[in-house]
């Protein structure tokens, strides 16, 4: 058995608070991209299914003031975005902390199953839990992968002829537009969920700045 | 106190370094300069070649900053010059009469929208040989397309590599028609390796020139090299 880790080591701590801006610059700019054809689809035969289409994004959720600046943003951005995750995940498998924040089906599944249905009330015991319980890995889990399909579906945009693999494997120029929509959605309701997470279990909420002590949880 | 200062200093300087107003000054600026170098290493030969459907005519957006569609001048020819051995002079018959590429291509718009069609044209690379072009960085393609009389219209310029693409075409033939004045006639540079604002439609000029010139969306701000 290894030392006691503490909770949240310095470079999780340190990549967690630097995609908070990244990710909404990001996000910010996205949406002011959209604004200029905010619809899905080639011409002629659009994508009448994907949800929100044809949404305005209120001037609030943007960033960049029009399409060039947006962009400009956007495309400085997601090299921070992309090394700040590429930190993370060479941190993530070299120290072993995945062990204890991926979600592993085996694992996590029936617990993250108990953990929901105690949130909805219906049982009255919480699963044991390490760091983690299986529902926030999922949760955590789920928020990594479409974080990904986000630089991949972004990169497909960005050069569908120059990566054409890649945007084939997004369902081309297109369906790559599509994905990188629809992961938008998904991170923000992830976001939201979070937050509230955050302020109904405030008291863990110190640790994701100090680091908290090794010895609170092996 | 200093330290506050400083910190204000700083976020100053940021603001300042990201002002999107002018993205191509300060950090977006430099950001700029170095995806056009990641560009750069991405380009290569490859041809577009999805099997794409076509877009029907009537949904393929056609635009041009003109407040009315550009009506070809009288005497218009294409010139071919720059830093070449025999400036050229081509009517569109003595054009569609050089050699051709056909391709389908995908249009990106830097909006977001996409549209397909069959091009056809001369290879910018054919134009080169028969003006006796030197090996020049950059290309530089004019229009009839003015945002007033007295502007000197559209333009764009483009790295070598991309206009000698072998897909980068004066294309003078769309889905197998004569271009339409909607879509640029009577030629425009067509490509797959481009977003739609760097393919200059009403062509008037074809320059090759050892620096670059910007162009119309790109000198407001657009970025220079918008690679596909």
């Amino acid at each position: 058995m290894a030392k006691p880790r503490r909770p949240q080591p310095l470079l999780i701590r340190v990549t967690h608070w630097v995609n908070v801006p990244v990710l909404a610059i990001m996000a910010m700019s996205g949406l002011e991209i959209l604004v200029a054809y905010p619809f899905f689809g080639p011409r002629g035969a659009e994508y009448d299914w994907v949800p929100l289409s044809g949404w305005m994004p209120p001037e609030i959720l943007r960033a960049g003031g029009w399409l060039a600046g947006a962009r400009h943003l956007h495309f400085a951005f997601a090299w921070a975005l992309v090394i700040n995750a590429l930190l993370y995940f060479v941190y993530l498998v070299a120290s072993g902390e995945w062990r204890r924040r991926l979600f592993w089906p085996p694992r996590d599944t029936r617990p993250a199953i108990h953990q929901l249905l105690c949130y909805l009330r219906i049982r009255k015991q919480p699963p044991a839990k390490d760091l983690y319980h299986g529902l926030q890995r999922s949760a955590y889990t789920t928020a990594i992968i479409l974080a990904i399909l986000e630089v991949l579906s972004g990169l497909a945009m960005w050069k569908p002829v120059q990566l054409s693999r890649l945007a084939w494997a997004m369902g081309g120029y297109d369906g790559a537009r599509v994905i990188h929509f629809l992961a938008l959605l998904g991170l923000f309701g992830f976001v939201i969920i979070h937050v509230s997470m955050v302020i109904v279990h405030w008291r863990q909420f110190p640790e994701m700045i100090t680091g908290g002590k090794p010895e609170d949880k092996p | 106190m200093k330290r506050r200062d400083a910190f204000r200093a700083l976020a100053g300087l940021g603001l300042v370094a990201c002002d999107t107003r002018k993205p191509h000054k300060g950090a977006l600026g430099a950001s700029e300069r170095f995806n056009e170098k990641v560009e750069g290493l991405l380009l290569s030969d490859r041809a577009a070649s999805e099997d794409l459907e076509l877009t029907p005519a009537d949904a393929f957006p056609g635009y041009h900053v003109a407040q009315a569609i550009p009506e070809v001048p009288a005497d218009w020819s294409l010139i071919v010059g720059g830093m070449v051995a025999k400036p050229l002079k081509l009517s569109l018959a003595e054009l569609r009469a050089m050699p051709r590429i056909e391709a389908r291509i995908r249009h990106h718009c830097v909006e977001g929208w996409t549209a397909v069609a069959d091009w056809a044209g001369v290879p910018i690379a054919e134009l080169a040989k028969r003006a006796g072009a030197k090996e020049t960085a950059y290309v530089e393609f004019r229009s009839f397309d003015a945002p007033s009389v007295t502007s000197r219209g559209y333009w764009s310029s483009w790295d070598r590599a991309s206009a000698f693409h072998p897909q980068t075409m004066i294309a003078t033939e769309m889905n197998g028609e004569l271009l339409t004045a909607k879509h640029g006639a009577p030629c425009r540079l067509y490509g797959s390796v481009k977003l739609g604002y760097k393919m200059v439609k009403y062509l008037t000029e074809v320059n090759f020139l050892d620096k670059r010139t910007g162009g119309y969306w790109e000198n407001q701000g657009y970025e220079w090299f918008a690679g596909v």
